[in-house]
């Protein structure tokens, strides 16, 4: 069994000697799922990777990531929240963390474990004693007062991704007012603005997450 | 009569150096009668029909590489009396023996006061079947009190304690325990070669064991569904499972 | 319970970080079934619930508490007669993933031999409980109380989340099972005296079935 969790392991630079853990946060339909499959595409060939899911009801979430052969089934798990996505990653995140740690078990020398949240609202935020670093999810179809209003999700989380900016025009939303007021409640923790559709890759966010890993020695 | 009987019955079966099953010792006590027929060993009289009082026990021996199969001839009905009735079975199964004991079942009558309790001590490379089915109450009656344990090991370690308490009508007719099964009943298997995978039906489930074993429980309106139930159980049990259709 | 030791409430809390709240005690099942609908299908859910499993568990803590309080060593002689009288697959990963739980919570709360014993092991739920409470220094009756009271509230809390129902009702409901609760837990930490062979083994045939019906279900919102 792993270490103890009584202390504080968000530190600045995440621990030593076991992966990087990576929240994935955000409301529901934000497009969680989509960028994790996008991350673990662009990151699986560079690091060594794995998922846990925290599905609300289903293990839709797990099971889309198998459909999509983003990466092989053993590395992939699905955590049940018993209603209550938030408790999973915030109060109680023993199921959590008993799913990392047998991924860890499964797969010595680990990289990174994203945990995906089972969908959100804005006060969401990860336990630090879940997630050594976390990503928050908007989509720009959710209204573009959303960064305004801020939240703990969107106030604190390490990145916060402003999605499907390719909706933008159709949904009515204003790009460079949800940047300017995300940057205003982020105290300069960085915003990036993303769309799987013309960037599948989500080259900037991979590029933050590479940022974000401690690079093991070759 | 106050006091009822305690009949003491003992069956040890133990093979012979040709590996042949002997019945080395049969037994009977007062009413509580064991005989011998060409393929199983029958119980008559007070194992039958436990008598509030009534005290009986039956010690069975199967010997390494022995065979014994237990029945009865009719079903056993706990009736009421002046005191709580009681039956002990106590068996122990060397390797390579096999005990299958599958008497008819137990009816508990209005007002019983029943103990059955069930001691098994397998060697290991043992093999049991042991069947046990309880009717809740003669047509159209409540059932009195039944407490059935059954306590088995496998090479010295507890492979299956099972309690089934009918006390209080709350608690066993709760959607938790029996629901409204008028029957109950159980199969466990334990030796080689039996699944590994649950299996579920309509009142009926296939759990496998930790140790060398499989458990059937079903629940049942009444006997003859319970029967079905568990015979199509046993099937799946024993590595059969084309035979039924998968309900999980 | 010796009523105000504050360390064996945390115990009872259901805010422990344990990860009790992702099992429903099979409740999400048999509200599946349609075997429970509102407060009173609950009640007598939850009545039987806990004069079978409840008694077990009760008694398998307390029996653990008991064992903690001495020269801990080993558990798996107690681990294997939780696993004896567990017949449902499903109810035994269900019990050793909270186990594992308990015990990290338990580890990162305090320091204890017996939860030392446990380390590294995935032990049943009631194990950790009995160990957990010993170390926060409570004695057989109150691993019993609490594998009790918490076996209840965790399926009401779950009941509550999958009906809607009133919280306030369901709270009332539970209250209404408090004697039940104090009264199987006195048998329990009783039963504990004895040997570990004897302990109660009362069995829930309905229970183990919905238990494995919902391993296999697609669509749960608990893990149990």
């Amino acid at each position: 069994m792993g270490g103890h969790f009584g202390s504080d392991e968000h530190t600045a630079s995440p621990v030593v000697g076991r992966a990087l853990r990576l929240g994935i946060g955000g409301p529901v339909g934000s497009g969680k799922t989509a960028l994790t499959a996008a991350l673990c595409r662009s990151l699986r060939d560079e690091l060594d990777l794995a998922v846990v899911t925290n599905d609300i009801y289903t293990t839709e979430d797990a099971d889309f990531l198998r459909r999509e052969a983003v990466l092989a089934d053993d590395r992939i798990t699905a955590v049940r929240t018993g209603a209550c996505p938030h408790t999973a990653i915030r109060d109680d995140i023993s199921a959590n963390l008993d799913a990392v740690e047998e991924l860890e078990a499964r797969h010595p020398g680990l990289d990174l474990v994203i945990v995906e949240s089972g969908g959100d609202n804005l006060t969401a935020l990860f336990s630090r004693g879940l997630a050594d670093r976390q990503i928050f999810v908007l989509d720009v179809a959710g209204g573009d007062d959303v960064p305004r209003k801020g939240g703990l999700g969107v106030a604190a989380a390490d990145l916060l991704v402003i999605n499907k900016t390719d909706l933008a025009e159709f949904v009515g939303s204003d790009l460079a007012l949800m940047e300017s007021d995300a940057a205003r409640v982020r105290d300069g923790r960085p915003v990036i603005l993303n769309s799987l559709r013309t960037d599948p890759a989500a080259t900037g966010i991979a590029a933050w997450v590479r940022s974000v890993v401690p690079v093991a020695a070759p | 009569m106050t006091r009822g009987y305690t009949p003491r019955a003992a069956v040890t079966a133990e093979a012979d150096a040709a590996g042949r099953t002997r019945l080395t010792r049969l037994r009977s006590d007062g009413p509580l009668a064991v005989r011998a027929t060409a393929d199983a060993v029958y119980l008559v009289g007070a194992a039958a029909s436990p008598l509030g009082g009534d005290d009986a026990a039956l010690d069975l021996a199967v010997g390494p590489g022995a065979r014994l199969a237990i029945r009865s001839a009719a079903t056993a009905l706990a009736l009421p009396g002046p005191a709580p009735s009681r039956t002990t079975v106590r068996a122990t199964v060397g390797a390579g023996g096999r005990l299958d004991y599958a008497p008819e079942p137990t009816v508990a009558a209005r007002g019983c006061h029943h103990h059955a309790k069930a001691l098994v001590d397998l060697a290991e490379g043992a093999s049991l079947r042991w069947v046990d089915e309880l009717i809740l109450g003669r047509h159209a009656e409540p059932p009195g009190r039944h407490t059935s344990r059954f306590d088995v090991t496998y090479a010295g370690r507890p492979l299956l304690r099972h309690e089934l308490v009918l006390d209080d009508p709350a608690v066993y007719g709760s959607t938790a325990v029996l629901a409204d099964a008028r029957a109950v009943g159980s199969v466990l298997l334990a030796g080689p070669d039996l699944a590994t995978d649950p299996f579920t039906a309509e009142g009926l489930s296939v759990l496998p064991l930790v140790g060398p074993g499989v458990l059937i429980t079903a629940t049942a309106p009444d006997s003859a569904a319970l029967r079905r139930r568990l015979a199509d159980a046993e099937t799946y049990a024993r590595g059969l499972p084309e035979t039924i259709s998968h309900h999980t | 319970m010796a009523g105000t030791d504050a360390a064996l409430l945390l115990l009872a809390d259901s805010r422990l970080p344990a990860g009790g709240h992702a099992h429903s005690g099979g409740v999400e099942p048999a509200v599946a079934a349609g075997a429970v609908t509102d407060v009173a299908d609950l009640t007598v859910f939850l009545r039987g619930r806990l004069a079978t499993a409840g008694l077990v568990a009760a008694a398998l803590a307390a029996a653990a508490c008991a064992h903690a309080a001495g020269p801990a060593d080993a558990f798996d002689a107690l681990d294997a007669e939780a696993d004896a009288r567990t017949p449902s697959p499903a109810q035994r990963r269900a019990a050793r993933a909270q186990g594992r739980s308990l015990l990290r919570a338990a580890r990162a709360t305090w320091a204890h031999p017996a939860l030392d014993a446990l380390a590294g092991t995935a032990p049943h739920h009631p194990v950790a409980l009995g160990a957990a409470t010993a170390a926060a220094g409570g004695g057989p009756g109150d691993a019993a109380s609490i594998a009790a009271f918490t076996g209840v509230t965790g399926g009401a809390s779950a009941a509550v989340r999958l009906l809607g129902l009133d919280p306030l009702a369901v709270n009332r409901a539970v209250a209404g099972l408090a004697a039940d609760i104090d009264a199987v837990a006195a048998r329990a930490a009783d039963a504990a005296r004895g040997p570990w062979a004897e302990l109660p083994a009362a069995s829930a045939p309905v229970l183990d079935l919905y238990a494995e019906l919902h391993a296999g279900a697609d669509l749960r919102l608990f893990e149990s």
